[in-house]
């Protein structure tokens, strides 16, 4: 079966330093998915590689079957607008514009007019529970705002994968899990596959399945067969 | 916490007098509640009496019992079987995972194979309540949450202890 997404024994040095060592990951069409790990473990970096940011020194990466690790700048840039959303630790939202603005970015950048992309972006935020706050500028929003703001964007285009690097990390415990729960709720009902980046277990519990990286390595572990 | 599986365990590394056992046992497991004799001996003459365990001959000499334990094929098969199982994810069973994993590095097992089939048993079990405090009532959602918490505090115990395992196995192997 090929996975929608899929790192095979890559490689990555940053100097002299490795961040990946022969790490290998999949992730199904439809899933959630948490790579999780202590800091330093190489689990962002895989999710750099996975999502095309960053080239492997070595390996493969596959979206749809098809290696992206080979691509020019140029496609993997087009790949990441058009097929792949994203929400990091901190928002970073684009503070020169507004709430609305910010969730339609992506499909400005599509090509898509401006008065469609923003009335694509407007359910988003009744949806988020974030009614009322499209005119708002990223200061003028709380913390679990500006999140849910960045996850409206980072969905808005119905991505097939949403890469999320530590994205409850800012926030305290229960606002956090209010994202998480859009996030996922959300994803799911649009057939997203999330690849979720975190050290947080409560977090990872809202996947299907977890992988573990550990100096640079991936594994991932059943519980099947295991006494509940 | 089991004393007789724990007590397996001890002998899988070595034959050894119940005095030694004890001594052992106390060192590592005992925590300010050190194993009475009575039990040492019950608990041998139990596990003798299921195959588990074989006593040597009486040795002469001063104090009680003078045997030497020595661990049966089957014994060694029930201690491995249970060093192997993940432990139930439940809060309060800090003291078996404690327990496996000194054992396993006391005897040059894979204590990091443990660990990660306990991690993934415990995360398995963590999404199950995360399910159940998303779509349970109230009351439900505040136990699911009690135990996701606990969880999380063994998970981290867990992480911690996978990364120190190298010190650990020194300073519990003879």
């Amino acid at each position: 079966m090929t996975h929608l997404i899929e790192a095979r024994d890559i490689h990555l040095a940053f100097g002299e330093t490795p961040a990946l060592r022969g790490a290998s990951l999949a992730a199904d069409a439809g899933e959630v998915l948490a790579v999780m790990g202590p800091s330093g473990s190489g689990k962002s970096t895989l999710l750099h590689c996975l999502a095309g940011i960053l080239t492997p020194d070595a390996g493969e990466v596959r979206f749809d079957g098809e290696r992206i690790d080979t691509l020019g700048e140029a496609q993997r840039s087009a790949l990441r607008r058009d097929r792949f959303g994203f929400v990091f630790q901190f928002g970073q939202l684009v503070p020169e514009l507004t709430a609305e603005e910010n969730v339609a970015l992506p499909l400005l950048l599509n090509g898509t007019r401006r008065t469609a992309a923003l009335a694509e972006a407007r359910p988003w935020f009744a949806r988020l529970g974030l009614d009322g706050l499209e005119r708002r500028r990223s200061g003028e929003l709380s913390g679990g705002q500006a999140q849910r703001v960045a996850l409206a964007r980072g969905l808005v285009a119905r991505p097939r994968v949403l890469f999320a690097d530590e994205p409850t990390g800012a926030l305290d415990s229960l606002t956090g899990e209010q994202v998480m729960e859009l996030m996922v709720g959300a994803a799911r009902e649009q057939g997203t596959t999330v690849v979720l980046v975190t050290h947080e277990p409560r977090v990872a519990a809202y996947a299907d399945r977890e992988s573990v990286v550990r100096d640079g390595r991936a594994t991932s572990l059943s519980a099947e067969g295991v006494a509940p | 916490m089991s004393v007789p599986l724990t007590l397996l365990g001890l002998l899988e590394r070595e034959p050894s007098h119940g005095y030694d056992l004890k001594r052992d046992y106390d060192a590592f497991f005992g925590r300010g509640k050190p194993l009475p004799y009575g039990q040492v001996y019950a608990t041998l003459g139990r596990l003798a009496r299921d195959g588990k365990v074989v006593a040597g001959e009486a040795e002469p000499g001063d104090g009680p019992e003078r045997k030497r334990y020595v661990i049966t094929e089957a014994g060694v098969t029930e201690f491995e079987t249970w060093l192997t199982e993940p432990v139930a994810p439940e809060p309060t069973l800090q003291t078996v995972l404690f327990t496996k994993v000194v054992l396993a590095l006391m005897l040059g097992r894979d204590a990091g194979q443990y660990l990660d089939t306990q991690r993934a048993a415990h995360m398995r079990r963590m999404r199950e309540l995360t399910e159940l405090r998303r779509t349970g009532a109230l009351v439900d959602a505040l136990l699911a949450d009690h135990g996701l918490f606990h969880l999380e505090a063994d998970l981290r115990w867990i992480d911690l202890t996978a990364a120190r395992l190298d010190a650990l196995a020194e300073a519990v192997r003879p």
